[in-house]
């Protein structure tokens, strides 16, 4: 089982959640470039993940009664979760976390307004599987996660869930409400620094009106909450901006009547994804989540992810297609220079380690001690990610996260270890082929080996080896060079 | 004793260099770095705190015309005197324990804090309330700065962080500030016991201190794990303290509770961070009525720390012990159509403690936007103007409290002659 191919190792690290063995022999098969492709190209690959909930083979979830993830956010996490083991989709899934992050949306303030059903249906409910034929934000953004930003954040200004979040919903003529409009422009697209507080307040009544509504009578299963534009509500007086909000250059969006007073924020959001610094913005955060977090991208590099924006009218699919054929993307010197998000990390140490007998559900306070759980960001910035993650608190959390799954599968890694472990040194040799840490220096490799040795002559018994491999498997997932991706 | 010293870089912002000192001298360097000595608990509002339902003017007309649903009633305020212009002040109705903290002289008010131009957006403004820099609020914290002047080798647990996330302003260049929201999920697990469960925490221990050559990303990940395997026992002691009264079952009351126990253990530590969110409060923010929203969070901070005050109190070790309270921005001083309120300039710190000199300080604004000369208002009457710059109350903690100079911390003199709250 040796390695097979450290460039496409490195890609799916990156561009998914690392591979299980089969996962990589697939994908070493293919080659990078094709690779590349089947990644970009998700609507090529038949998606059957949610099929395999609960089927024999796969990672478990755990119910409570019935098994309902557009209902109940413990299981919409599981759901998610599961999808990140099994998809067959590396990359979009993987951009459905990175989106979530980016335009953050926590579940507590939307349940505390509509109550916990109708927030889990907002976030996470599937089109198919809602009595009122609900599609939660979660899916939306899968829908989008490879496709057009300027399309993307029209949606999400639409979207329910957001329309809570950032109190769309009490967007008035009256009282403008600023909060979307503000982060809009700060966090979603052109970034602090590009815009005023008087274009925060523009802002704010360019999207009066955009509200929502209860539609279907109580008590009748298709009811749900719906986007509204409530034209009776929408400021319909001209609003000016510091920055230009049409092509050719005017900054005044235009008086309009309220029936049609729908396209002001329709050009605003023209505006902001047209506006020079987006299209740099974004690329630098693609360099954060997929190249670096330890070193600054070249300018050369920004341009060339930003250009692919531009020229394509804002294709997301293109700019990653940029990334990841950058040589910067390649470059060795940006292996493992990225610190691995909660999430990451956990979906990684189970395709690497195993899942036979093991719930998702035993993942979902490790990962809010670790400092993420889904659907639940911090706040509208969403996580502190790099360094962030790691605190004292967060890295014990890692390396007993480490402790749990080593113990939960000690008989499988025992039985996989077998024939394999005659001195330490066969044994650790090929734990370091089978799981993907950093290099580990001369120093911690000593160590793991003075652990391997401890306690007793080495024999290679089953008994030794029920022992040691997930102690082993413990000490490598806990540590440092484990955490970077 | 092995004293080891990283270099940490993240984005080219901040140098940060992690020193640890073997578990063997942690007992002697806690009693030196102060385990009988003043601590300080920051506790931080997040989201932007609407002072002027925390400190209501209840006789301002404009207080009630400019908030027709959550200006809080005259009758239901709790009356704690006149400012300096003699304007009726009174707390949220639900602030009784510390309406008790105050009438004990323990607990002081200062009106109006912020610094000129105050940024509406969270992010930066915590980032400005963190480093005391409004102008270039990047690189460590006022406190991690404090930190960085205690003598090396510096106690892991010198600060200690109750949330996840290291705030900024607890970030050093010097010293890693653990992180331990929870004292009883503090511990070290192993797929094996006994003297298998002994050789693997060795194991982990050692890998963490190896010092990698050129990576200093890794370096900063093994000091983590490292200040965890420093602290994990004298965690383990704060979790067996039993507590004079009861703390609220919420993050705050839990958390100040942990708190307690790590003074009351003696186990060292100078800095606290306690944190408790759900300021944002754009709409329904549900003022007055029982269980509404601002309600709920007033009743959290005052039931937490009138436990933890009384509790400092039974145990004698109140007159060590300083509350401050801040947030990122204050609010929009109307409310907007969704009975809430949108983000504004200056709000007003709380501090609670044995040394305190309690009392109000600074004025209230006058709400009237009428006026356009109106000095206490700005953005055209909109929001409240500073009248006491943060770091003023800051550079109180650093000169009396800390007993560091408030100056080079701060990078200027803030001090306030008149700001006698300590």
């Amino acid at each position: 089982m040796a390695r097979r191919d450290s460039f496409i190792e490195h890609l799916l690290r990156r561009a998914g959640f690392g591979a299980s063995p089969a996962e990589m022999e697939y994908y070493a098969e293919l080659g990078y470039p094709a690779t590349v492709e089947l990644l970009l190209s998700p609507e090529q690959v038949t998606d059957t993940v949610d099929g395999k909930i609960g089927v024999p083979g796969y990672v478990g979830v755990t119910t409570r009664g019935q098994f309902l993830p557009h209902q109940n956010i413990t299981d919409a996490r599981q759901r998610w979760l599961f999808r990140m083991v099994h998809t067959e989709r590396p990359l979009q899934e993987k951009m459905v976390l990175y989106w979530h992050h980016h335009f953050a949306t926590a579940y507590t303030k939307i349940a505390g307004v509509v109550g916990a059903v109708e927030a889990t249906r907002m976030l996470a409910a599937k089109t198919g599987e809602d009595s009122g034929g609900v599609k939660g934000q979660l899916e939306m953004i899968r829908e989008y996660a490879l496709g057009n930003f300027r399309d993307f954040l029209v949606e999400m200004a639409k979207d329910v869930a957001m329309n809570v979040w950032l109190d769309g919903r009490t967007n008035t003529r009256a009282r403008p409400q600023e909060n979307f409009a503000r982060e809009v422009m700060e966090l979603f697209t052109m970034g602090i620094g590009n815009y005023t507080e008087a274009d925060v307040y523009a802002g704010a009544r360019v999207f009066t009106g955009w509200n929502m509504r209860r539609v279907g009578a109580t008590g009748d299963p298709a009811t749900k909450y719906e986007f509204f534009y409530n034209s009776a509500q929408h400021d319909t007086t001209a609003k000016t901006f510091t920055f230009p909000i049409y092509a050719d250059g005017g900054t005044t969006i235009p008086a309009r009547a309220a029936a049609s007073g729908m396209q002001d924020g329709l050009d605003f959001i023209d505006a902001v994804v047209r506006h020079p610094a987006t299209g740099r913005r974004l690329a630098r955060r693609f360099w954060a989540f997929f190249v670096s977090e330890v070193s600054e991208p070249p300018t050369s590099w920004v341009e060339a992810v930003a250009a692919a924006y531009y020229s394509t009218n804002y294709s997301i699919k293109a700019m990653l297609r940029v990334v990841f054929h950058s040589h910067e993307f390649l470059a060795i010197e940006h292996r493992f220079a990225r610190y691995s998000w909660p999430v990451e990390f956990v979906v990684r140490a189970i395709k690497e380690t195993g899942w036979t007998g093991f719930s998702v559900n035993d993942t979902l306070t490790p990962l809010v001690n670790m400092g993420q759980q889904l659907f639940e960001p911090p706040d509208v910035n969403g996580w502190e990610t790099g360094p962030g993650w790691f605190s004292t608190g967060g890295s014990l959390a890692r390396l007993n996260f480490a402790a749990q799954l080593a113990t939960n599968q000690r008989f499988n890694l025992r039985n996989d270890a077998r024939g394999q472990a005659s001195t330490p040194q066969a044994l650790l040799s090929y734990a370091l082929d089978r799981w993907s840490p950093m290099e580990y220096d001369r120093g911690p490799y000593e160590e793991l080996l003075t652990y391997l040795r401890a306690g007793g002559n080495w024999t290679g018994s089953d008994a030794q080896l029920l022992t040691k491999v997930p102690g082993l498997v413990h000490l490598m997932l806990g540590s440092s060079e484990y955490q970077f991706a | 004793m092995s004293v080891t010293r990283r270099q940490f870089l993240q984005g080219g912002v901040a140098a940060f260099t992690v020193s640890f000192a073997a578990p063997e001298v942690l007992t002697s360097l806690a009693h030196a770095q102060g385990a009988t000595s003043r601590n300080l608990v920051v506790l931080y509002l997040s989201g932007g705190n609407d002072s002027l339902s925390m400190v209501a003017p209840y006789s301002d007309p404009q207080y009630f015309a400019r908030r027709p649903t959550i200006a809080i009633p005259a009758a239901n305020a709790l009356q704690v005197g006149t400012d300096a212009n003699r304007t009726n002040i009174g707390l949220h109705p639900r602030l009784t324990g510390l309406k008790q903290i105050f009438d004990q002289g323990r607990l002081a008010i200062v009106q109006r804090t912020g610094y000129p131009n105050q940024s509406r957006s969270h992010f930066q403004g915590t980032d400005i309330w963190s480093t005391a820099d409004p102008n270039n609020p990047q690189g460590p914290g006022w406190l991690g700065k404090y930190l960085d002047t205690l003598p090396s080798p510096v106690d892991p647990l010198v600060a200690w962080n109750t949330v996840r996330e290291t705030p900024r302003t607890l970030l050093a260049r010097h010293v890693a500030v653990p992180a331990i929201p929870s004292v009883s999920g503090y511990a070290f697990a192993s797929p094996n016991s006994g003297t298998e469960a002994t050789y693997a925490r060795t194991a982990a221990t050692r890998i963490s201190s190896h010092v990698p050559v050129d990576r200093p990303h890794l370096a900063y990940v093994n000091g983590t794990v490292q200040g965890a395997f420093a602290t994990l026992d004298r965690v383990a002691q704060v979790g067996r303290y039993t507590p004079s009264v009861t703390y609220p079952n919420n993050g705050l009351g839990q958390a100040l509770r942990a708190v307690a126990g790590a003074i009351v253990q003696g186990v060292g530590t100078k800095v606290f961070w306690v944190q408790t969110g759900g300021y944002d409060t754009h709409s329904g923010q549900g003022v007055n009525a029982t269980n509404g929203a601002y309600y709920n969070l007033m009743a959290t901070i005052n039931d937490s720390i009138l436990a933890f005050y009384q509790d400092m109190g039974n145990v004698g070790a109140l007159g060590q012990t300083l509350v401050l309270q801040f947030s990122e921005f204050g609010r929009r001083i109307s409310e907007n159509g969704s009975n809430g309120t949108d983000h504004g300039a200056a709000s007003a710190m709380f501090l609670v403690g044995g040394g305190v000199r309690g009392g109000i300080y600074g004025t209230a604004p006058n709400l009237n936007a009428a006026d356009t000369q109106n000095p206490t208002l700005e953005n055209a009457g909109g929001d409240v103007r500073m009248e006491t710059d943060f770091r003023a109350v800051y550079a109180a903690i650093a000169d009396k409290w800390l007993g560091v100079d408030s100056v080079p911390l701060l990078g200027g003199n803030f001090r306030q002659p008149g700001l006698n709250i300590l």
